[in-house]
């Protein structure tokens, strides 16, 4: 939807004008501050909520869990991706628990069918005890999965121990998280009397990943229809045309070679963009994390391993299954190596954006929870000034991390592309 | 996490510190030398240095 848009704007867009730049950079420079001191200091408040968590467990048989422990939860939950949106709790007056975000739509194929509600229905409970009941089928939601009930059961219930309570998750994302379980958890991890259900619903990651094409679609429209009627662009063009020349000119064209780039530039241009969009939103106070989920970096590497294969010339299969100038023997051993080659491209693209936002995410939600760790050893107004240097610091680092992981991802995507269109006349 | 898993990660770590302080330090003594280069070994610069970042994350991710 958005690539053809991409190609107007390239056909009808003129070149930058240099005399303009000077104000330009100043008012990027301000922009850029700005936008660092307001995210890190909503991020601040909007994680300060911690400090009065209780545990979030009722039903869990040990109440003593620590504020570090609590802390690692709550990055666990953030760097996973929800059915829910969740800025904030506290505690009101008559100590009850109150939850304020705002709910998604839940869609799932169970065994009598689709099913839809809103996840507002669960209650804020992720412990497999709030039973949602719809035409016949009961469906709970533990650690962020839904499960429909075997017929008959009103509760979940898990392995022989039954241990389901906090748990540690540390590293990266939902896989990563499993890491400091034992092999017993992993055997009694799955609820024994409910089966997994097929989970098509609107989450927090998919809702960002609406927004960002979303965004990106009025944006660059509007963008595209400038060009009917005049030849600079105005208002939010003017940030917007720089960065689209600046994929076509700086990757697109030196990696994949003049004869070939235009095919490109607009899936290049459409991936840089998105990347960058989702990773400036993920450091919003919101919570979205889609370039941090396995999922979405997996799924935008297909595109770039799909396309290079699709595009990759008689050249491209010769050197990967016949290596030209090598012994024969060498061929045949070179074969799988090369083919090998060709997958482990992709999921290193796939690998590199999650990690890095995953753990750019991890490392602003630690400092900000520094606020909390040091607040007995430092005082409130020491370990909250500490903590917002510190976050402001390494948000003004992840403002460039977001626009690095695009613009790598686009420049590697293009080198392998170019790597498989491109012709050898050097023979 | 087990002790093997974390001896793993803190050697792949330590290759890749040596490998990005390579890329860093030879891009510098590239750029005192040429100044005029400054764009063109930047952007190799960050490109290698990608790769090794790729390479690192992987052997994490599957060492993990």
């Amino acid at each position: 939807m958005i690539m053809p848009i991409f190609a107007e704007i390239l056909t009808k867009g003129p070149l930058l004008k240099g005399a303009q730049m000077k104000s330009r950079n100043l008012f990027l420079k301000t922009l850029f501050f700005s936008l660092a001191l307001a995210f890190s200091s909503a991020s601040l408040w909007a994680t300060d909520p911690v400090t009065s968590k209780e545990p979030s467990h009722e039903d869990s048989a040990d109440h003593s869990v620590s504020t570090e422990e609590q802390i690692s939860d709550y990055i666990a939950h953030h760097i996973k991706d929800a059915h829910d949106f969740h800025l904030f709790s506290y505690n009101d007056a008559s100590g009850h628990r109150k939850h304020i975000g705002f709910p998604l739509p839940v869609i799932v194929y169970t065994s009598q069918g689709f099913r839809f509600f809103m996840s507002s229905e669960f209650h804020h409970d992720d412990s497999g005890h709030q039973v949602v009941e719809r035409d016949g089928v009961s469906l709970v939601k533990y650690h962020e999965k839904i499960y429909e009930l075997n017929a008959g059961e009103h509760a979940l219930s898990f392995g022989d121990d039954g241990h389901h309570g906090v748990k540690h998750e540390v590293g990266l994302g939902e896989e990563l998280s499993e890491i400091a379980e034992s092999e017993e958890f992993d055997a009694s991890h799955h609820p024994t009397n409910a089966h997994e259900v097929l989970d098509l619903s609107i989450t927090k990651s998919v809702f960002g990943f609406l927004l960002v094409s979303l965004l990106m679609l009025i944006a660059f429209r509007s963008l595209a229809n400038q060009y009917k009627k005049r030849a600079v662009p105005t208002g939010f063009g003017r940030v917007l045309e720089p960065l689209v020349l600046y994929v076509r000119d700086e990757i697109a064209r030196p990696n994949i070679g003049e004869k070939h780039y235009k095919r490109f530039t607009g899936f290049l241009l459409t991936v840089f963009f998105f990347i960058w969009t989702s990773n400036l939103l993920g450091l919003t106070p919101l919570g979205f994390n889609i370039t941090g989920q396995l999922a979405v970096t997996f799924s935008l590497a297909l595109f770039t391993y799909l396309i290079t294969q699709f595009s990759g010339n008689k050249e491209y299969w010769k050197h990967i299954f016949w290596m030209p100038g090598v012994p024969a023997p060498m061929k045949v051993i070179l074969a799988p190596i090369e083919l090998l080659g060709t997958l482990t491209k992709p999921f290193s693209l796939m690998i590199r954006l999650f990690a890095n936002i995953s753990a750019g995410h991890i490392v602003v939600m630690s400092l900000i929870s520094i606020a909390i760790i040091m607040k007995s050893s430092m005082g409130a107004v020491g370990a909250t000034a500490l903590s917002f240097a510190l976050s402001f610091f390494l948000t003004l680092i992840e403002l460039l991390v977001a626009f690095l992981q695009a613009y790598i991802f686009t420049m590697l995507s293009a080198l392998f592309i170019g790597m498989a269109v491109q012709e050898h006349d050097h023979h | 996490m087990t002790i093997p898993n974390l001896v793993g990660a803190g050697l792949i770590v330590i290759g890749a510190g040596i490998g990005l302080g390579q890329i860093g330090g030879r891009a510098m003594e590239g750029i005192a030398r040429q100044p005029e280069a400054t764009g063109k070994i930047q952007t190799a610069m960050i490109i290698i240095a990608a790769l090794l970042e790729g390479l690192a994350f992987g052997a994490l991710f599957l060492g993990k």
